[in-house]
């Protein structure tokens, strides 16, 4: 059991336990492919880590795995059932969430309507700002995120205060799934530790399986269950963190950049 | 918050020159004949059409056309009554679906082929500019007899103008400020990425500002109509959209998206208004007015650029 392991690989303890399960799925623009053939599965109340090197394809994934993009072949399952996604409200009415890297926030709009974009409680026709604002107050105290005031607009956070809102929000949704793309980009340590702390409380409620998209593994093997490696468009690894290591993530890694780099060599 | 600030900046500027105007010539400004002009004939032309246009400028968008919505609405009322024999109310109705469907088309090329809005509203301006002219043969027509009994309901009263503009600029406030709409084209403007992530249908918006405008273009088309009693081939023109984007600007509205006040708009759109009407009484011809203009855009830019660097200070 080493870094031999076949490519999907995974030794379901119960199969049908698996909230969401993906089969062959690929994705090419024009010419280019983006991912050739993932297979990967997410159990109930688990937290995955989905890890790579830069293009290697998990924000790809991850946004056909929420519905704001289509797959070009593949199968998705929740619960069970093979859905398509037929767009990012669909796939949240779904219990699909996600938080985008690039956050997905309106500089320009308050926390609290930030927290509710796009799902605003209504009294037909106005919004209800007052509702909104208290249950989003709420709602970042529970989560122990420290915002001064939920009426400052979105652009007046620091970088970390962002990342917080968009984790919040999307928990607030309620999510059965919840897919964190890169959620400590750009972060001090002491922020992502908030951050972290945050995966850790939603883990120990246990309502909700989390995919943890990261590009630097080494804080992400603290908080996930199981690890998959994504490289060239694939899963190359799929181990439960605690038969894994940060070493050998990074031999798969450093071979990837060998064999690279022997193929240029070969080429030139 | 600094939206606020900018609205009182302009409210004091409108009621400064109102207060010059008022000392400096007395009756002849406070007169009714003259404040008719002022509140029916200037501005609430500016002040309606600058609502469609913030609308768009705040998602990222502009409308070069509607000027000459407003010139092309009432000449196909004309026709459909007096050469196709449809009733007066119906024949109204029309007129104001021209200006939305003039905004779905301008929202298909911008939206759904890609096309810069800059370039495709200045070429459905310029088709509809065409259109006039041509259909009209340059020649004014009448207001159709049909319709006139209509117009009762529109512009009748000397100050009806005014009325419909406050009270759309009411509502076009609360709308913005308070409604998923309003919510979702500050967000389209802000972060167009971010709000497609949102699951906001970012089209839609565009489309349906697009069409908001056109509409209130129609509309003004038939308040002028009625107000200058004459449909004119001349009424259309690029000045209703420079005018009321100008008032978008003093406001508080940039054109980078995402950012924008009505409350702005229509106190800029007044300022606007008095200027016009005002500088004639004291003498000094309309000539050097585009120079206050220009004047007033710039300044009003140099403060929002201003105002971002403020922010963005606030921000580290």
């Amino acid at each position: 059991m080493t870094a031999t392991t076949p490519p999907g690989q995974a030794e379901p303890a119960n199969p049908e336990g698996d909230v969401l399960r993906c089969e062959h799925i690929a994705k090419s623009f024009g010419a280019v492919t983006a991912l050739t053939d993932v297979n990967l599965r997410l159990g109930r109340g688990e937290v995955l880590g989905l890890i790579g090197d830069n293009g290697a394809g998990k924000s790809t994934l991850l946004k056909i795995l929420c519905g704001f993009q289509p797959p070009t072949s593949g199968r998705i399952f929740l619960e069970g059932q093979q859905v398509t996604f037929k767009s990012v409200d669909h796939a949240r009415s779904l219990g699909i969430d996600a938080v985008y890297q690039d956050l997905a926030l309106i500089g320009q709009l308050t926390v609290f309507q930030n927290m509710f974009l796009n799902r605003e409680l209504v009294r037909w026709p106005l919004v209800r700002n007052h509702v909104m604002r208290r249950e989003a107050r709420e709602h970042l105290d529970e989560m122990g995120v420290q915002i001064q005031s939920v009426n400052a607009p979105v652009a007046m956070l620091s970088g970390g205060q962002r990342q917080a809102v968009a984790v919040a929000r999307s928990v607030f949704s309620n999510p059965k799934i919840l897919l964190l793309d890169e959620p400590l980009a750009a972060m001090g340590v002491k922020e992502g530790a908030i951050i972290l702390d945050l995966i850790i409380r939603l883990k120990h409620e246990g309502n909700v399986s989390i995919i943890i998209i990261a590009h630097n593994y080494a804080h992400v093997l603290e908080v996930c269950d199981r690890i998959n490696l994504i490289q060239g468009g694939r899963i190359t690894l799929d181990k439960l963190t605690a038969e894994t290591s940060a070493d050998e993530l990074t031999d798969m890694a450093v071979a990837e950049y060998r064999r690279a780099l022997e193929e240029r060599q070969h080429s030139a | 918050m600094l939206g606020r600030q900018r609205e009182a900046t302009v409210f004091v500027i409108a009621a400064a020159l109102f207060l010059y105007f008022l000392i400096d010539k007395g009756s002849d400004f406070t007169s009714k004949s003259n404040q008719v002009l002022l509140w029916s004939d200037f501005t609430p032309p500016i002040i309606i059409i600058a609502l469609g246009e913030v609308y768009l400028l705040i998602c990222g968008e502009i409308d070069l056309s509607v000027g000459f919505v407003v010139g092309f609405a009432p000449f196909f009322m004309h026709y459909l009554t007096d050469f196709w024999g449809f009733p007066g109310l119906l024949a109204i109705f029309c007129a104001l679906l021209l200006g939305l469907a003039v905004g779905w088309v301008n929202g298909f090329f911008t939206v759904t082929i890609g096309v810069p809005s800059f370039i495709t509203t200045l070429g459905t301006g310029f088709i509809l500019w065409g259109l006039i002219d041509t259909t009209s043969h340059d020649e004014p027509a009448a207001v159709p007899a049909d319709v006139l009994g209509i117009g009762k309901w529109i512009n009748n009263y000397a100050w009806a103008p005014i009325i419909w503009a406050v009270a759309l600029t009411a509502v076009f406030h609360v709308v913005l400020t308070r409604t998923r709409w309003g919510l979702h084209t500050v967000s389209v403007g802000g972060n167009l990425l971010g709000a497609r992530e949102a699951g906001i249908h970012v089209g839609r918006i565009k489309y349906g500002n697009f069409m908001l405008c056109g509409l209130l273009g129609a509309l003004v088309g038939l308040q002028v109509m009625y107000y200058t009693d004459n449909i004119a081939p001349t009424t259309g023109s690029y000045t209703y959209m420079f005018y009321a984007v100008t008032a978008a600007v003093i406001g508080g509205t940039a054109m980078l998206g995402g950012v924008g006040t009505i409350v702005g708009a229509f106190f800029g759109a007044v300022v606007l208004g008095i200027l016009q009407d005002g500088f004639p009484l004291i003498g000094v011809s309309a000539d050097p007015l585009y120079i206050i203009f220009g004047g007033a855009i710039l300044i009003s830019m140099v403060a929002n650029v201003q105002l971002a660097r403020v922010r963005e200070r606030g921000q580290r």
